[in-house]
């Protein structure tokens, strides 16, 4: 008989949720499917609706910026073991930037209304995602710092 | 050198300064090369025909008469004594004149100068090298140094970050490190166009994805004082300590031989006991925003 196995071991073999208790992993893998992009693919578009956000589990995405009259710019690459999307937690959900997959690139997708719902109603969730999603957040933004930094300074 | 073939010429001597190092020795341009935006390397051939004898990770003062004097890192392999390569950015009155030069034309060299990169610290290890625009040039001799001792050292990794893919020094060279099957190189880049294929990040996500043995690496960080600390701490968020991490410091080069004070950093004289720190032994004038 073929074992037919379920997200749960891909959630918690992802860097992100993998310290998280079973219990809440539970409750998340609700929430989440797989998803495979092809190269070039585009996840999501800026002023997008941003409802879903992914954990990478292999491959490469470009964080892309639209430029008028340019062509686009690549802000930022994500990989393995990253994850892609905030924009489900703040209002007004819209995507800030574009996706695009660089590579073949696995995904967990996970729904964010559905989790949203779920940590209004289970706190202790709502503080076990915003916990891990602060960190990403606050590294992101010091990286992008330094890389101001640096290109202002370049040179000195 | 471009390549990186081993060579088979002798392992470094111990530099040697000239009988008086306030005097320079007059060297052709035999070769002048146009890198990436606002840089240029020149190699060096000296007039008097005798061998230049340096460490990886020292520098010279490079002199162009009538203009004015400039430190600028030794970036070529110190195994080939015959011939002395700088590449240089174009930054101020000096640099300006010498990018004006050609092939034929004469500088003076006083030198070398400085604390070298202590290769034998790392035999044994893993070793990292983190590097970003033209920090590749000081750090390329000790790169040099290690392929020509491969076989004493584990993994072999490469860290460069640049602004954008017109940007990357060395590129070819960085191309023919990244075919060899005992190298890991990861490069970056701020931005890039669409479709572009590479990673695209701070130097930290490099060294994020960099594959080596945190508590038997030692790390050789190349980076502008700004940006050596997010180095150091994406170094110590991959589990390297600060006393496996050496770091190179440029700061106002006069005289070379530690007696003029204008590269003193605290207690230090960068062209004396510099420019290559252990991190821990600075790291405390790091903070002191006066310095």
């Amino acid at each position: 008989m073929v074992q037919v196995e379920g997200l749960g071991r891909y959630l918690a073999e992802h860097p992100f949720l993998k310290d998280m208790s079973q219990d809440s992993r539970g409750i998340v893998v609700g929430c989440a499917a797989n998803e495979v992009f092809k190269a070039g693919e585009v996840i999501f578009r800026e002023g997008g609706p941003a409802d879903k956000f992914y954990l990478i589990r292999n491959g490469a995405v470009a964080i892309e910026v639209h430029v008028p009259g340019h062509e686009a710019l690549v802000v930022e690459t994500l990989h393995d073991g990253d994850i892609l999307g905030w924009s489900w937690l703040i209002a007004p959900y819209k995507w800030a930037f574009d996706a695009r997959a660089n590579e073949v690139t696995r995904v967990i997708s996970l729904d964010g209304k559905c989790l949203r719902a779920k940590c209004e109603a289970d706190p202790k969730l709502g503080y076990e995602i915003y916990k891990r999603f602060i960190p990403v957040m606050a590294h992101r933004l010091s990286e992008t710092r330094h890389r101001l930094i640096e290109t202002i300074t370049d040179g000195d | 050198m471009d390549g990186t073939a081993l060579s088979p010429q002798a392992a470094p001597q111990a530099a040697t300064v000239a009988a008086d190092p306030m005097v320079p020795r007059p060297f052709r341009i035999e070769r002048y090369i146009r890198e990436v935006d606002g840089c240029f390397t020149l190699h060096l051939t000296p007039l008097d025909g005798q061998p230049f004898h340096y460490r990886p990770g020292q520098f010279n003062m490079l002199y162009v008469f009538g203009v004015g004097e400039v430190a600028i890192s030794i970036s070529g392999d110190c195994r080939d004594t015959s011939k002395l390569v700088h590449t240089i950015r174009v930054v101020g009155t000096v640099t300006t004149a010498m990018a004006k030069l050609k092939k034929g034309d004469t500088v003076g060299v006083r030198g070398p100068f400085g604390n070298p990169w202590p290769v034998d610290a790392a035999v044994g290890s893993d070793v990292l090298f983190v590097t970003g625009t033209i920090g590749l040039a000081p750090l390329r001799p000790l790169i040099y140094e290690v392929l020509h001792r491969r076989a004493e050292f584990g993994k072999v990794v490469v860290c460069y970050g640049s602004r954008g893919i017109k940007d990357i020094l060395y590129e070819k060279l960085l191309h023919e490190w990244r075919g060899r099957f005992d190298m890991q190189v990861h490069v970056t880049v701020h931005s890039a166009p669409s479709g572009y294929r590479g990673r695209v990040g701070s130097v930290a996500a490099a060294i994020k994805a960099a594959r080596f043995d945190a508590p038997s690496t030692l790390a050789f960080v190349c980076r502008s004082e700004t940006m050596t600390r997010p180095a150091i701490q994406a170094l110590n968020e991959r589990g390297i300590t600060n006393d496996r991490i050496y770091v190179t410091l440029e700061r106002n080069m006069k005289c070379g031989v530690g007696f003029c004070g204008h590269c003193q950093f605290g207690p230090t004289f960068m062209c004396k006991e510099g420019p290559v720190y252990r991190y821990d032994t600075i790291e405390d004038l790091f903070m002191v925003r006066e310095l």
